[in-house]
This record gives structure tokens, C-alpha cells and sequence, in this order.
């Protein structure tokens, strides 16, 4: 997969010397390589991968929250001229494939600047139709706001809901549901809710 | 039936043709022929669709999150839960990505298990599939029943394999849970061999049936690079002539030993996504054949793969299968820890539904039912 990862990379390269492009290595076995594409050039990247270098299926797009950026070097280190990332961001996770070469995974990486005002990424709705309920359910889940999507609504959960849940600091509410028979801790979470009996 | 009441209040009057006003129906979440809790804004032009816009999340228990705060094997059961009616494929695509994430070997005897419980899974889906399908088309009932003893008949074969019919929770990372009991593969050859049968008897109902002809051809096509575009996989994307299996296309498991067919349709309406189905039976069929007598004696698990304690190295994998609905996808990222710190099903039901209101503009309300029908979603996997 290196050498597969790192030929696209430089076909990259010599079609879009200004794009920011970095490799980052997955130590794993499974040795799927990612691109790190800077904000800015997302959608030049796709839709030069898509049309020039095959890949036309967009498989699968998924985010991740990455509060911790050391959990980011290490799962997916960044190689040659890409520098480790600082701060926690959240990231966008792309799956490219091609059905008439017949490759893939190709991985695309995009990241927020931060995890709370800077929380833009452009959407690929344009590119590949297969991002919409997908990006849709990264907004929902993870807050990630995609830039020029069509219809980016909650989808998963409802309108009203205020945060979202797949972040790792999200913190359940404890009074969802009635509780016909409260114990333990739920009892004790559940106290929080009350004034204290006096 | 109106969950969300401003959809109708703050929405412009419409008009449509010949002055009519346009007429907004809100179709599921309770309806028979949306599969589960699925529902649509449908606006409709005298019969006409106009507009469609799908509605998730009523089965959503964030199936991720969950995943995401327990090992990694105790996603398994769960998985079992997403698609319902094909929990032995999910098994497989979970196994698979978690033995790519930490490079685990699977035995030979495993591999053929593995392959022959994912090709029943794909003829219980199928199956079930006519069924339903004929029931949205009005055939209510008989074809379903029938359908529904053939299936039995396999989710027997599950249960004396795994002791449940559906929720098998069989697969593990380097084999399967347990051996083929004694017999087994006996029982599961003769079925092989009586399915055909089966086949013939439900094709010669239904494909020169003029009912299922007014209502299927030319109904829901749309180009193949469309498809592609939409992220379209399984039988949807073969039906419109796109020659993409990822039983060949990426082969996983052993799937390049078997000598099988890619069946592909002509026009991508709904006749050729059922007739595609009915194909891949009969290709199932002949896997299944091989495997069985080529089925070798062994280890059903990896012994050197570790249950308690699984830790898999840090990094990520993406792996994917050929589900029985399209392709079905487990992305998971390590950080060497008992959990994943991500977890993500990439579900065929749910991103196939991208291109749903495409298909179903400017036909009647009465196509939108066969097309959604056609799709074969389940909602436990389009919610998770």
C-alpha cells in the first residue's frame, strides 16, 4: 500500500503543485496510508482524483474527534514535509475507491483548525453525491460544519437536540427516561436533578 | 403521524399544475411498505412525486458510541442487531475488519464456514427480498409465505449451528465460535440441493407475470455513472450493468477459489434489480456447492488468536464484504487499548437510500413504494 499511496500522492504533485498534500503512515498491519488535504484544496484534490486518476467511488466518509492530537500522530503519523498536529481537532475520514481499476482504499483526510469555533470542512456533495447523508451524519454526530452542502440538517437525531454525541467528551443526560425502579447510581445521578429533600 | 408539524406550517403554498395545489403526504413511519420506521416527505402533484425527502433516526441507538466504550468483541452480538435479516454477513464484515487491524490469520476450515454462512445469508436476504417486494406490490401474503418456508428452512440450519436463528453472534476474530456439528454439513448439502427447485417454482410465477411487468419495468432507472457517483453498491449497481462485486472486484476470505458469475442487469429498473436477485441465488448456489465438497478438516479458530485482553496494535483498517444489500463496511481506529477509539459501520442500506428522491421524481406515488422496496434497506442498519 506504501508504494500505491505515495504514487498518487506524487501524480498529486505534478497535477497540483500549490495543493497541501501530506502522507500519513498508518503503523498498523493493515498499512492503509492516508493523505492529509489541506481545507483549501479538498475539492480541487477530489475532483482531480476522481476524474483523472479513476477514483469514482467515494465509499464511505466518517469522522473522528480527536481531543487529544497525540492519539492523531501516533494513529496516523505524518511523514516527509506533513508536521504533527498541535491542538484536538476533528477530523474527516474519506474512502476512495475505484470500480473501474479496481483499487482502493484510497484514504483522504481532512481536519478542522480546532474543536469548537473552527469546525469547517468543504463539503464533496458537489463531487460525490454518496457524501450527503453521510456528511449530514457527521454533522449530526461529531459538529463537523461542511461548507456548501446542500441540506446539512441533523439526520440521526432530532431537530432540537442540542449537542453531539459521538464526541468523546459528550456527556449522556441521566434523565432521558423514566426510571420505573432507580438504584444505585442511577439514583445517585438521578438525585442531581432534584433539589435536595430538606 | 406528523412528527414534525412546521414542515406544513411554514412551508410556502404550492402550486402545481392546472392550478391545483400541491399535496404534501407524510409517508411511514408506521407504514407496512417502508420496511420498518422509515418515513418520507412526499409532495405530490396530483399523483405526480415532486419532491421526497427522507426522514432517519427512529431507530437510532448510536450503535457507534456504544461500540466505542466496550471491547472489541462485544460488538459482535451487536452487529448481529444491524441488519437483522443478515446477521452472519455483518459477523464476517466485523470480523474481517478487526483481523485486518491486527493482522490475524484465519484458518482454511474457518474460511470455508465463513463463505458458506454468508452465501445462506445471501439467499435467506434474497429471498426474503420476493417476498416482500411482491407484498408492496400488492401481492400480500402468499409470496411472502413462501418465501418465508424456504428461509426457515436455512434458519434452522443456523440454529443447530449457532443456537439462534438470527442473532447468531458466531463469528470470531481468527475463525468461527464453534464447529459444524455432526451432520451438518449433510443437512446443509441437501438444501443446497432442493433450493434450486425452489427457485424455478418462484421464477416461473413471476418473471412472465404481466402484473409485475406493468409495475416494475422501465420504473427507477437511472445512469450508471449516476449510481456510482451516489455511492450505489450491491444488486442496485449490478442491475444498472456496473460490474462491481467486491467478491471479485477486492476479494476477502477465499472468495477467488470459487468459480462463480457476476450477474448483470441491462436497464437498472426495478424488473432487472429483481431478476439480478434471482441470479445471484443461482450463483450462491454454486458456491455453495463448491464449498461444501471442498469443505477441509481443521481448526475452526486461529488458537493463537486472543480473546481476553484483545489489544490490537495502534492504527486503523478499513474493510469491507459484499453484503446481501451492497457493500458493508467497518472502518475501526486502535489507540492500543481494549476499545476502539473508533468505530464506524459504513451501512449499504443507509447511503443507497442517497439517490432515493432521483429516482422517484416525476413518477407516481404508487413507484415510490416498489422503488424503496427495491432498495432492500432495513432499518436497523440504517439507523444504528
Amino acid at each position: 500500500m506504501t508504494a500505491e499511496t505515495e504514487a498518487i500522492l506524487g501524480e498529486i504533485r505534478a497535477a497540483l503543485p500549490d495543493a497541501a498534500v501530506s502522507m500519513l503512515k498508518n503503523p498498523g498491519p493493515a498499512a492503509q496510508h492516508s493523505l492529509l488535504v489541506g481545507n483549501h484544496d479538498l475539492l480541487r484534490v477530489a475532483t482531480f482524483l476522481r476524474d483523472q486518476v479513476a477514483f469514482d467511488l467515494l465509499s464511505n466518509v466518517t469522522g473522528v474527534d480527536w481531543p487529544d492530537p497525540k492519539k492523531a500522530n501516533a494513529s496516523a503519523a505524518p511523514e516527509g514535509e506533513g508536521s504533527p498536529a498541535e491542538d484536538g481537532f476533528l477530523e474527516a475520514v474519506y474512502h476512495l475507491y475505484s470500480t473501474s481499476k479496481r483499487v482502493g482504499p484510497l484514504v483522504l483526510r481532512a481536519r478542522t483548525a480546532d474543536r469548537d469555533q473552527q469546525v469547517q470542512i468543504p463539503s464533496l456533495v458537489s463531487v460525490f453525491r454518496s457524501a450527503e447523508f453521510q456528511e449530514r451524519e457527521i454533522f449530526d454526530l461529531f459538529g463537523i460544519q461542511f461548507a456548501g452542502h446542500p441540506d446539512l440538517r441533523r439526520i440521526l437525531m432530532w431537530d432540537e437536540f442540542v449537542d453531539h454525541p459521538m464526541r468523546k467528551d459528550y456527556i449522556a443526560p441521566d434523565d432521558y427516561e423514566y426510571e420505573p425502579t432507580p438504584h444505585d447510581a442511577v439514583l445517585e445521578k438521578a438525585k442531581r436533578h432534584y433539589p435536595a429533600e430538606s | 403521524m406528523i412528527s414534525d408539524p412546521s414542515m406544513f406550517s411554514s412551508a410556502p403554498v404550492l402550486e402545481g399544475s392546472d392550478d391545483d395545489q400541491l399535496l404534501r403526504v407524510s409517508l411511514g413511519p408506521q407504514h407496512p411498505s417502508t420496511h420498518g420506521v422509515f418515513r418520507m416527505n412526499v409532495v405530490l402533484d396530483g399523483e405526480t412525486v415532486v419532491s421526497l425527502k427522507p426522514v432517519f433516526g427512529y431507530l437510532h441507538r448510536n450503535h457507534e458510541k456504544i461500540a466505542e466504550s466496550v471491547t472489541y468483541l462485544s460488538s459482535m452480538p451487536y452487529t448481529d442487531r444491524l441488519d437483522y435479516i443478515c446477521p452472519l454477513s455483518n459477523n464476517w464484515a466485523y470480523a474481517n475488519a478487526v483481523e485486518k487491524l491486527a493482522g490475524i490469520e484465519v484458518p482454511e476450515r474457518a474460511e470455508y464456514m465463513r463463505v458458506i454462512l454468508a452465501e445462506l445469508t445471501r439467499l435467506i436476504n434474497h429471498t426474503a427480498f420476493m417476498g416482500f417486494i411482491l407484498g408492496d406490490m400488492g401481492a400480500w401474503g402468499s409470496a411472502l409465505m413462501y418465501a418465508f418456508r424456504e428461509r426457515e428452512l436455512i434458519l434452522d440450519l443456523f440454529e443447530d449451528l449457532t443456537g439462534a436463528r438470527m442473532m447468531a453472534n458466531f463469528m470470531r476474530f481468527g475463525g468461527c465460535r464453534n464447529d459444524l456439528p455432526d451432520g451438518w454439513a449433510g443437512k446443509c448439502s441437501v438444501l443446497v440441493d432442493d433450493y434450486g427447485p425452489f427457485l424455478d417454482e418462484m421464477e416461473k410465477f413471476l418473471v412472465g407475470n404481466e402484473i409485475l411487468l406493468v409495475r416494475c419495468q422501465d420504473v427507477g432507472q437511472l445512469p450508471a455513472e449516476k449510481l456510482i457517483n451516489g455511492g450505489i453498491t450491491g444488486p442496485m449497481l449490478r442491475a444498472a450493468g456496473v460490474n462491481y462485486d467486491i467478491r471479485k472486484a477486492d476479494p476477502y476470505g477465499i472468495y477467488e477459489r470459487f468459480n462463480f458469475r457476476i450477474p448483470l442487469g441491462e436497464k437498472g429498473d426495478v424488473y432487472d434489480r429483481i431478476m439480478i436477485r434471482f441470479l445471484e441465488m443461482r450463483e450462491s448456489l454454486k458456491i455453495l456447492r463448491q464449498a461444501l465438497d471442498q469443505l477441509p478438516e481443521g481448526d475452526f479458530v486461529n488458537p493463537k488468536a486472543k480473546i481476553r485482553g484483545f489489544k490490537p496494535p495502534v492504527g486503523e483498517a478499513y474493510a469491507r464484504i459484499e453484503g446481501p444489500k451492497g457493500e458493508l463496511g467497518f472502518h475501526l481506529i486502535s489507540d492500543g487499548s481494549v476499545n476502539p477509539y473508533r468505530y464506524r459501520v459504513r451501512p449499504p442500506s443507509f447511503i443507497n437510500l442517497t439517490l432515493l428522491e432521483d429516482m422517484c421524481l416525476g413518477l407516481d406515488l404508487a413507484d415510490v413504494v416498489i422503488i424503496l422496496g427495491s432498495i432492500d434497506i432495513v432499518l436497523g442498519e440504517v439507523d444504528r
